[in-house]
């Protein structure tokens, strides 16, 4: 706890305020393409400590933001297809389809199951023999091993009723079609903590290489975020794009290597549906030839009709940055985190979410 | 008992029943109120105001680090009363048992029961007993209510807050909502958890004898201290800023939070108070409080504004700001 709380000190935080109140370096936006970011970002308040020419916009880092229409109504109509049990993390719940969030669902009777990991749909696989388990997978890099491994167990465990609608994303495709688009102006970003564990700090290397655009992979504590936008401001101060790694304690340079190899066994690349930004290549997860066992997508014939979005909702905009939350018309009227109508909303890793519940005082 | 569990026979007003009551709540709930056995208990009236409250308890896991369902019943009403400056002097309590409930586990409930109202001074005058078929209700539920007297010139209220005063707690944050949590999760700690519940009818009694200018007293219950100022907020019409640095947040409490993606700002306490009172009598009201074991722990924490009413915000560690909202649904943990 000791160790916790030291990353949270406002003494140490204050000289590195002061530096990046000394830094010279312009007007510059600086993004976060995480929502665990955006989040600890609003909580600890480190909006409203920046100097004026530091502007910090969120990015498409909210794995159940940028979950499509489509790929939720696919989840709706798996939870009401007959013997099935639909497992999946409780924030996906309120999330509004074309026509139903999950949460409806559910409330009409059909078996929607939140769980805290993959393991617990494995367990209730084993708890109910007679049901299907459907496990619905959102989520980066991050929670990509953990799936890989259930399919793993549950072929080890023989278990014939788990399977697996993937709808698992990757980060690096994700930013290079928000940065390609070139609608909004990234003059530098902070790279994804727990993402980053996975897949490796040298990831990243990327931004500046290709984009020249700074890069520092940061923690979730106040101290972590504060350490990150230095490291960030310093690069552009100097004019030397590079990539700095501020979470090294967690954070190697190749990542976790068992675990993303886990990853490669299970699952291979296929174009995936992002909100905001439609149809990215090689920027999803799907299940290879050899779990087909395993894969809802094959083992389930569901067809949903093509999904449009609420025509009030900007969300799209809002995760590619072009639009900050308060842009919206609906943005805490018709839009609150009781009655959603986008997913940003909804999710406490959402920038409406976190706009909404952290900063509405300052709009 | 010669049942190792609840049958609906015993809530069928039969012979059952009457054994129920003879041989598990009388013994326990002895006084002389129950034991004129009729179906209200008559109290003699102090005379003052009266303050009068309910409250249902269907607490899950029924035990918990710390505690039972059947303290709670006791300590939430008895604070319920409390946080209106009243005294409690007597309670109800009806049971809804479920089918097959095991009767070791209602006799141990209705013993800390016992323990807790003895402690508290507050005798249980009047009570019921239901039996529902299995599945109807979740082992065990408790409704009690309380009766108490207000003393003259006490007049605590919602609205009551001014700008300018004292926001005071009377301990730590968060440690009943994470004992329970932790006890529903199956998850164990280095430094346990344990529930905070307790009267605080005592504590207040003391605190009104420093001073009758008490503006607002709430128990930071469901929702947590956040819920409770967003409340006020509102319901006073004034702003609330509260400093991060001053909230009493255990080191296991902060961890078991950050394991499980909660904010102990929105955790249950079922043993502490907020107060708000005028500034000059800060001071004088904190040194009784920790005086006191149930306000061992107490601290300022912040101060009632003028501006943006209705809002509770925050200054952050590092001298940010954020705001403080009211909880939106359930509590749900992280997932990444």
């Amino acid at each position: 706890m000791s160790i916790i709380s030291s990353f949270r000190e406002s003494a140490r935080a204050k000289p590195i305020i002061e530096r990046i109140h000394k830094r010279d370096t312009g007007p510059v936006s600086i993004m976060e393409f995480c929502g665990g970011h955006t989040v600890a970002i609003f909580r600890s308040g480190i909006r409203t400590i920046m100097p004026a020419h530091v502007r910090m916009i969120s990015g498409p880092g909210c794995p159940v933001c940028v979950t499509s229409n489509g790929d939720l109504d696919r989840a709706v109509a798996l939870a009401k297809t007959p013997g099935v049990i639909l497992a999946t993390y409780g924030d996906m719940l309120r999330v509004p389809g074309s026509e139903e969030s999950l949460m409806q669902v559910k409330a009409q009777g059909y078996a929607v199951e939140i769980v805290y990991s993959t393991l617990d749909a494995l367990a209730l696989a084993e708890a109910h023999p007679e049901k299907e388990i459907v496990f619905f997978a959102i989520g980066f890099e991050t929670t990509s091993p953990a799936a890989a491994a259930a399919v793993l167990q549950a072929r080890s465990r023989e278990l014939r009723n788990f399977s697996l609608c993937s709808v698992m994303k990757l980060t690096i495709p994700g930013a290079r079609a928000l940065l390609s688009m070139g609608e909004v102006k990234v003059d530098a970003v902070i790279g994804p903590g727990h993402v980053s564990s996975i897949i490796g700090a040298d990831a990243w290397r990327f931004l500046p290489d290709e984009y020249g655009i700074p890069v520092a992979i940061s923690g979730f504590e106040t101290l972590d975020l504060l350490a990150a936008t230095d490291a960030l401001l310093g690069m552009i101060e100097e004019g030397k794009p590079d990539l700095a790694n501020t979470y090294s304690r967690i954070v190697k340079p190749g990542g976790n290597r068992k675990a993303w190899d886990a990853v490669q066994q299970v699952f291979e690349l296929r174009e995936a549906s992002w909100r905001g930004f439609g149809n990215i290549p090689d920027s999803g997860l799907a299940l290879r030839e050899e779990f087909a066992d395993y894969d809802a997508d094959r083992r389930f014939d569901i067809q949903v009709a093509p999904a449009p979005e609420h025509p009030a909702c900007r969300c799209g905009e809002v995760l590619r940055g072009v639009a900050m939350p308060p842009d919206c018309k609906v943005f805490g009227s018709a839009c609150t985190p009781e009655h959603p109508l986008g997913p940003c909303m909804v999710s406490s890793e959402g920038s409406c979410a976190a706009y909404f519940h952290y900063q509405r005082h300052q709009l | 008992m010669k049942h190792k569990q609840i049958l609906l026979a015993h809530g069928s007003g039969g012979s059952m029943m009457h054994d129920l009551i003879r041989e598990v709540f009388l013994p326990a709930f002895d006084n002389p109120f129950l034991r004129q056995g009729n179906d209200q208990a008559v109290l003699d009236n102090p005379g003052g105001r009266i303050a009068f409250t309910t409250d249902s308890y269907v607490v899950q896991p029924v035990v918990f680090p710390g505690g039972t369902i059947g303290e709670l019943a006791i300590h939430g009403t008895i604070n319920d009363l409390a946080m209106g400056g009243a005294q409690p002097i007597g309670l109800s309590v009806g049971m809804i048992l479920e089918e097959g409930l095991e009767m070791d586990l209602l006799e141990d409930i209705v013993r800390r029961m016992k323990r807790a109202a003895d402690e508290a001074g507050v005798p249980i005058v009047t009570g019921d007993t239901k039996v529902v078929e299995r599945g109807s209700c979740d082992k065990i539920f408790i409704n009690t209510s309380g009766i108490g007297i207000v003393p003259e010139g006490v007049v605590i209220d919602g609205a009551a807050a001014k700008a300018g005063d004292a926001v005071l707690i009377s301990g730590s944050i968060g440690d009943h909502g994470v004992a329970v949590m932790s006890e529903r999760k199956g998850l164990r700690f280095d430094t346990p958890v344990t529930s905070d519940t307790q009267s605080l009818h005592r504590l207040v009694a003391r605190m009104l004898e420093v001073t009758k200018d008490i503006h607002v007293l709430r128990d930071p219950t469901r929702g947590g201290v956040a819920t409770t100022l967003n409340e006020i907020a509102m319901q006073s019409r004034c702003g609330i800023e509260i400093e991060e640095e001053l909230l009493p947040i255990p080191p296991a409490v902060t961890g078991a939070c950050d394991l499980l993606g909660l904010d102990p700002l929105y955790l249950a306490n079922e043993g502490k108070l907020l107060a708000i009172l005028p500034e000059e009598h800060a001071d004088a009201v904190l040194t009784a409080m920790r005086a006191m074991p149930e306000g061992a722990g107490a601290c300022r924490i912040g101060r009632i504004v003028a501006d943006m009413p209705g809002i509770v915000r925050m200054k952050t560690g590092i001298g940010g700001t954020r705001i403080v909202n009211v909880l939106t649904g359930e509590m749900l943990p992280r997932i990444c």
